[in-house]
């Protein structure tokens, strides 16, 4: 294996089995990158230019580069819990080149300077960011900020994430004023007004545990009123984040059936656990969307299987341990999500429900670049960005929590055994992550 | 010395819910400190009988010095009249200091977090933690991260071991057996810590549990709860031949809101003779307290002879001086 040269401008990745959905490609193949951008794709040792550095990717397999919808990298604000350049380190441990980063920081990035600043060489990011933009001033779901500029400054969809826009008509008119950018509106599925104190999803264990729970209805019917309104609007996108219940799949197909613009994503967690598993107030299983019933976890398993869900999405959601380590109801939502979630997919989706390989490196490339348009990215064609995402697929290991990249250790999967590990992550040619 | 004073990765010992969290390793779980009394739950039949027959042993007016010197913290987040009452003179009956700490007036209220909490009032000493908390699992919190025992004395809407201990202990002395009781729970189980902790206790010993009462206060899925349970929404037929009665206090302001008038709820929920007539001849009637006369249950019913509301208030103190005992390994 050739030693890692930063100054390299070609490395030729050899004997790997390529799988590239947008490109219909699942075979042994050697890649070659150069400059930044893939310069060939073709049959073992048919690639006669030489290369300054060679990567040995026998029995690993070589996709596109992963690209992750919805990340909190916390900057600007929080960086005590993460920051840009923490984050994307976790992204590229990840195998993800390409991260979508939200914009409920501190402040709120809902003006094109903030979008400017995350992206500036000084916030130290190791992988491609890709700023969304709040859909209103300061999230606060009343005055739409100005997407056009936005969208100039770099920010690729507009959302009020964790504060989901419940009024009708600024919903509506959101969906308008993107649509006509092309740009896609992403919505935290939840009525708000009927999860109010709730930290967990309705049923036996939050009975048992006397905790409030989240009825899937506060979800679902967002998602249904969103997909009527952006029926309205030719070319509105809709893209509904962190799926997590049946009924809300049902709102999606019915809008998908109905020609409308809809995607969606789910996260490793909502397709690995179930609400049962916060077992004694666990507050590493605290999120939202929470934890489901198995029911809803079945159908989203149908549904990574059929097509139905465009992406994997982690929602990354660092936390520092002063806000985790307390009482259940007055902990922080959210887990962290980037190093665990190939591990998770080839495990549980892979191994236990025979999902298709191809179908899983689907979800994590081709599927959320076209959900943002990420252009030059997803696939490994000619020309394209020369993002390239290495791992095994075989390779059973134990994720650790205390090893992770992140700032933050809010994860409910420490100590997990899983099956399919990253060995390289590889961003614009140049190698940003090796596994130990 | 005091265990776990750096805030470490939290996990609690029971998380089985899915096939692969099976795989998780169990080095990084934390258990509960030796001593505990978090819930009824996860308590097996056999240590609920031995804390009932040590119970039955004790005797607040004949005060031994079982627990001469020790220390028990009495840290009350909400407010309480029978649980904090009867836990300070269970400690005291046995020769045990007391000290009260409550949310306001202390630290607390100038936004001290709970295991900060936890962990000064182990430094000053304490040997065990009795804790009221409006927020559900934070005695357990507490307990995983300290070295000396935690009792539960009511945290937000899940349990209440304490008092299912005296409801078990009241229900024994008037009848022979747990076993094939007919037990009715009426009103506000959606919010009662009470009836969630006597559920999982009657269960364990093979009761039969009616439980009734609105949708808004009794949730289908509270039969989730455990085996066996059964619900109705007619006050007759739950009472109907039934052995014991506990009729549960209504706050006014969880109705608010919702579809269900005061007056409603007392024309067709509130305990009356009439209704009491329709259990067996020998039925008691329990109420965990405060009662709301005029509101869940009639002036005449608080004071019949078949209640045993105030004998529960009783009956809370030599419970407690088992729990405490037991917490502080005296209990021999």
């Amino acid at each position: 294996m050739a030693h890692d040269k930063s100054k390299s401008s070609s490395l030729l990745i050899k004997g790997g089995h390529v799988i590239d959905p947008a490109a219909k490609l699942d075979a042994p193949m050697d890649v070659l990158l150069r400059d930044g951008h893939v310069a060939e794709v073709a049959a073992p040792n048919k690639i006669r230019s030489g290369a300054d550095e060679t990567f040995d990717a026998r029995g690993l397999v070589v996709a596109p580069g992963f690209i992750d919808l919805h990340v909190h990298l916390r900057e600007p604000g929080q960086s005590y819990k993460e920051s840009i350049a923490t984050g994307t380190r976790a992204a590229a441990a990840g195998g993800f080149t390409s991260v979508c980063c939200m914009p409920n920081t501190s402040p709120v990035v809902d003006s094109p300077d903030w979008v400017t600043w995350i992206l500036q060489p000084e916030r130290g990011a190791v992988v491609n960011v890709f700023p969304i933009a709040a859909a209103t001033h300061a999230s606060k779901g009343a005055v739409l900020t100005d997407f056009g500029a936005l969208q100039r400054a770099g920010a690729v969809a507009v959302s009020d994430d964790g504060r989901p826009i419940l009024n009708d008509t600024v919903m509506r008119d959101t969906l308008r004023a993107a649509s006509v950018l092309n740009l896609p509106v992403i919505q935290h599925a939840e009525d708000t007004r009927m999860t109010e104190n709730c930290s967990m999803n309705e049923g036996p264990t939050s009975f048992r545990l006397g905790l409030r729970g989240m009825k899937t209805a506060a979800e679902a019917s967002v998602v249904d009123r969103d997909v009527q309104l952006a029926q309205q609007f030719n070319g509105a996108r809709l893209h509904v984040a962190h799926l997590s219940t049946a009924d809300a799949l049902k709102a999606v197909r019915r809008g998908k059936r109905g020609k409308v613009r809809v995607t969606c994503e789910v996260t490793p967690h909502h397709f690995s656990l179930m609400d049962a598993d916060v077992g004694d107030y666990d507050t590493n299983f605290k999120m939202n969307p929470p934890l489901r019933s198995s029911e809803d976890r079945e159908a989203i398993l149908a549904a990574l299987a059929d097509g139905t869900i465009d992406a994997i999405a982690t929602d990354h959601a660092p936390h520092a341990a002063h806000e985790k380590i307390v009482e259940f109801e007055r902990a922080m939502f959210g887990i962290t999500g980037l190093e665990t979630a190939l591990g998770l997919a080839i495990t549980r989706l892979r191994r236990d429900h025979k999902i298709p390989l191809t179908r899983i490196v689907e979800l994590f490339t081709a599927g959320p670049a076209r959900v943002v348009d990420l252009r030059g990215r997803g696939t490994l064609a000619r020309g394209h960005h020369a993002d390239v995402t290495i791992f095994d697929p075989k390779k059973r290991w134990t994720f650790e929590a205390a090893k992770s990249r992140s700032k933050s250790h809010n994860t409910p999967f420490d100590g997990w055994q899983l099956t399919g590990k990253v060995v390289a992550t590889i961003v614009s040619g140049k190698i940003v992550h090796r596994a130990d | 010395m005091v265990s776990g004073v750096c805030l470490q990765a939290y996990r609690t010992p029971l998380n089985l819910g899915s096939a692969l969290a099976a795989e998780v390793s169990l080095k990084s779980m934390k258990k509960a400190a030796r001593g505990s009394l978090l819930g009824i739950e996860h308590l097996e039949a056999k240590e609920i009988l031995s804390l009932l027959a040590l119970a039955r042993r004790m005797n607040p007016l004949k005060p031994r010095a079982l627990l001469r010197g020790k220390r028990v913290l009495l840290l009350f987040y909400e407010p309480s009249t029978r649980t904090r009452a009867s836990f300070e003179i269970a400690a005291k009956s046995m020769g045990a200091m007391t000290t009260l700490v409550l949310s306001s007036g202390s630290s607390i209220e100038k936004g001290e977090s709970l295991l900060d909490t936890a962990y000064t009032l182990r430094a000053v000493g304490a040997d065990v933690i009795v804790i009221r908390h409006p927020h559900a699992g934070a005695p357990l919190l507490m307990a995983t991260h300290l070295d000396i025992p935690v009792i539960n004395a009511g945290d937000g809407m899940h349990e209440h071991p304490t008092q299912a201990l005296l409801d078990a202990y009241t229900i024994l002395r008037h009848k022979k057996t747990l076993k094939g009781l007919q037990m009715t729970i009426v009103g506000d189980i959606y919010h009662s810590r009470v009836a969630r902790s006597a559920i999982h206790l009657l269960s364990k010993f093979g009761a039969h549990i009616t439980l009734c009462g609105p949708e808004e206060f009794l949730p289908e899925v509270a039969t989730s709860l455990a085996p066996g349970l059964h619900l109705t929404r007619t006050v007759e037929e739950a009472v109907r031949n039934a052995d014991t009665i506990m009729v549960l206090r209504v706050q006014k302001e969880r109705l608010a809101g919702t579809k269900l008038r005061l007056q409603d709820y007392i024309s067709r929920y509130q305990m009356t003779s009439a209704r009491l007539r329709l259990a067996k001849r020998d039925a008691i009637l329990m109420h965990p307290g405060p009662i709301i006369r005029g509101l869940e249950l009639t002036w005449e019913v608080a004071d019949c002879p078949q209640s045993v509301i105030v004998e529960e208030v009783h009956n809370g103190v030599p419970v407690r001086m088992a729990v405490l005992a037991k917490a502080l390994g005296k209990a021999s």
